[in-house]
């Protein structure tokens, strides 16, 4: 089932929680709702869900599943599955009772017998391999164990739709990593279709066919992870995609300088600020030319695939982070105290933010 | 190394001084009591209590508390509900109107009742040209018992409430449980120790009422006496074990309550320790 939204805002009292938005999910997607807190990414699936309701004023916005127009329908008669960020689950009733909750307030006609819901509880807590603890309550199961209940229960009822706040926000990196892999193999296999809200880009961008990346009740960029990645809209996207290093500086004939640091940019001439990625960050032992960066080793961290350097000098306002292969590492023999020079493999600019321009020079 | 504050000669003082208070200002208090009404044997004791007049003291007492703690069970929900579920302008000072009862005095608020429903009062003239009549008769005990009472349940809510949030009422919503359902199947398992604990205070406080009964029910002997006011009537006429006779019956539903509450407490424990 499609989502479609037209024209969606929300003010809570006077403030501004959402700007209006228009956003198209397709039938089948998985897309993720990016942003930091207060970007109002869990108002928009509140919205979605129906648990909160648009502004009606200026004009009402319209919400579309399918071709069903749902903006007036109560949350309960919306068809979706909802996952909440703290599981939500009923702390008085079984796992069991749980999951069959919403098959069992089902009006008469439509309830399925009781051999039925019990049938299909036990296939759902099968599927997320909780089918020994069905007599267990909530409190006696660990973050992850509630998570999968939880996501059983919003399946139960055969959702249209399925909406997660946040699903994997309360629990550790571990657990985290299998339950993402878990609801994606899950949500290729029910192939329903799915909007989940996270704060955290990796997740974003591992689990979502499309991402959308909020900041202040704005929406900044929708776009598949790679394009995402690769060619960031404006800054916000960009900086809050991953790590950044900043060089700030005057360019005057071509030439960027910052104290006694240098590089040579085909740039106009006037303040300018270059952004770089902590993997676009080369070191060596000799400046060249045209770059003249100079820096000291502070920090060295050589845990996983690459090692990664924080750097200092005193044209930065802020350290960098550089990572760099293993091979690198030892051919320059890296120890903390050790000056080095840096020299940018490729650098970002995004001048005009109006114009959400974006330029990537490789150096 | 010892803790902060685990000075044996501290602790033996502390000790000694509860025990000693506790002995002085609530044992003591109740062993007399039923030292008084048993004074002259069983058979006085008897005779008081099964007295015509004792008799439908002790029926109106708990009529009017059979009656009063469904209405403030209902009042408390529905406020608990209302003050933990919604936002809107006033809410804070709604909070804080529940706890007028248990600021003013009893006896204060009694007058007022007079005042208002009373044959001369603003709204009892009007009632009485209807010939209805509340003050000086049980409608008028239980509407006080009512103010009286009505914060108990509310105030035992509104604090579980906040806590446990809306998040599963939400949820129930989402797998498409209508309002009564949600009530019924969520929000009240969820809250029915809490309910049951506002419920014994309730009783309590009903049955024992005297300042705000006492302005209002003209305390006629087999009309409108209620079992505190009786208990009052006969120590004035110098009746010592109709009196503690009485009292012990009062001390004796107090002493019930409190098994039915620490019975209550201890279950509530052991859910806990079992999840």
């Amino acid at each position: 089932m499609s989502i479609r939204l037209q024209n969606i805002a929300k003010h809570f009292g006077k403030t501004l929680a959402l700007e209006p938005v228009n956003l198209d999910i397709h039938e089948g997607e998985l897309v993720g709702l990016l942003g930091p807190s207060g970007s109002g990414k869990t108002t928009l699936l509140r919205i979605i869900a129906g648990l909160e309701n648009a502004d009606r004023s200026p004009e009402p916005g319209k919400i579309l599943f399918g071709d069903r127009d749902v903006s007036n329908v109560h949350v309960r008669d919306r068809r979706i599955g909802f996952v909440f960020q703290h599981y939500a689950l009923f702390r008085h009733m079984s796992v069991y009772d749980n999951v069959a909750f919403g098959l069992t307030v089902m009006p008469k006609k439509e309830r399925p017998s009781s051999g039925e819901i019990r049938a299909r509880v036990f296939r759902l807590l099968e599927m997320v391999q909780l089918e020994h603890l069905a007599k267990r309550y909530p409190a006696q199961l660990s973050g992850g164990q509630q998570q999968r209940v939880s996501l059983a229960r919003a399946l139960a009822v055969k959702p249209d739709v399925l909406l997660l706040d946040e699903p994997f926000g309360a629990l550790d990196a571990k657990v985290r990593q299998d339950l993402r892999r878990w609801l994606r193999r899950l949500h290729s296999e029910l192939n329903f279709t799915s909007v989940f809200v996270t704060h955290d880009q990796e997740e974003a961008l591992e689990l979502s066919d499309r991402v959308v990346v909020m900041s202040n009740g704005r929406i900044e960029q929708i776009d598949a992870p790679d394009t995402l990645y690769h060619s960031p809209k404006n800054r916000f996207v960009f900086e809050f995609l991953g790590d950044v290093n900043h060089l700030e500086g005057n360019v005057n004939n071509g030439v960027l300088t910052c104290g006694d640091a240098y590089l040579h940019v085909d740039l106009p001439n006037g303040a300018e600020e270059l952004l770089l990625r902590p993997h676009e960050v080369r070191l060596a032992e000799q400046p060249s030319d045209t770059c003249h960066l100079p820096v000291v080793v502070t920090a060295i961290s050589p845990v996983g695939a690459e090692v990664r350097v924080e750097l200092e000098a005193n044209w930065l306002a802020k350290p960098w982070l550089a990572t760099v292969r293993h091979a690198d590492f030892e051919r320059l023999e890296m120890r903390r105290g050790q000056h080095l020079y840096a020299y940018p493999r490729q650098w970002h600019r995004f001048k005009d933010e109006a114009l959400a321009a974006e330029q990537t020079r490789v150096a | 190394m010892r803790r902060i504050g685990d000075a044996p000669a501290v602790k033996r003082l502390l000790i000694g001084a509860a025990l000693v208070l506790s002995a002085l200002f609530l044992l003591l208090p109740l062993v007399a009591i039923f030292a008084q009404a048993f004074s002259q044997g069983m058979a006085v004791f008897w005779s008081n209590v099964s007295n015509y007049f004792t008799l439908h003291a002790i029926g109106l007492t708990l009529g009017v508390a059979l009656l009063t703690i469904p209405i403030c069970l209902v009042f408390g929900v529905a406020l608990a509900w209302l003050v933990t579920r919604f936002s809107f302008p006033g809410r804070r000072i709604l909070q804080t109107l529940i706890d007028i009862p248990f600021a003013v005095s009893p006896v204060v608020a009694g007058l007022i009742y007079l005042l208002l429903y009373g044959r001369n009062g603003w709204i009892g003239s009007w009632l009485d040209g209807h010939d209805i009549q509340l003050m000086f008769a049980w409608p008028g005990i239980l509407m006080v018992t009512v103010f009286v009472t009505c914060p108990f349940v509310a105030r035992e809510l509104i604090p579980l409430m906040q806590a446990q949030g809306s998040r599963e009422e939400e949820a129930a919503a989402t797998l498409g449980a209508k309002g009564w359902i949600t009530f019924w199947r969520v929000t009240l398992p969820n809250i029915r120790w809490a309910l049951l604990y506002g419920i014994i205070l309730t009783n309590a406080r009903a049955v024992g009422e005297f300042g705000a009964v006492s302005v209002v029910s003209g305390a006629i002997r087999g009309q409108t006496n209620t079992l505190p006011l009786h208990l009052e009537q006969l120590y004035q006429d110098y009746n010592a074990v109709g009196a503690f006779a009485c009292a012990a019956l009062l001390a004796l539903i107090a002493l019930l309550t409190l098994a039915a509450k620490a019975s209550l407490e201890w279950r509530a424990s052991r859910r806990e320790a079992l999840l």
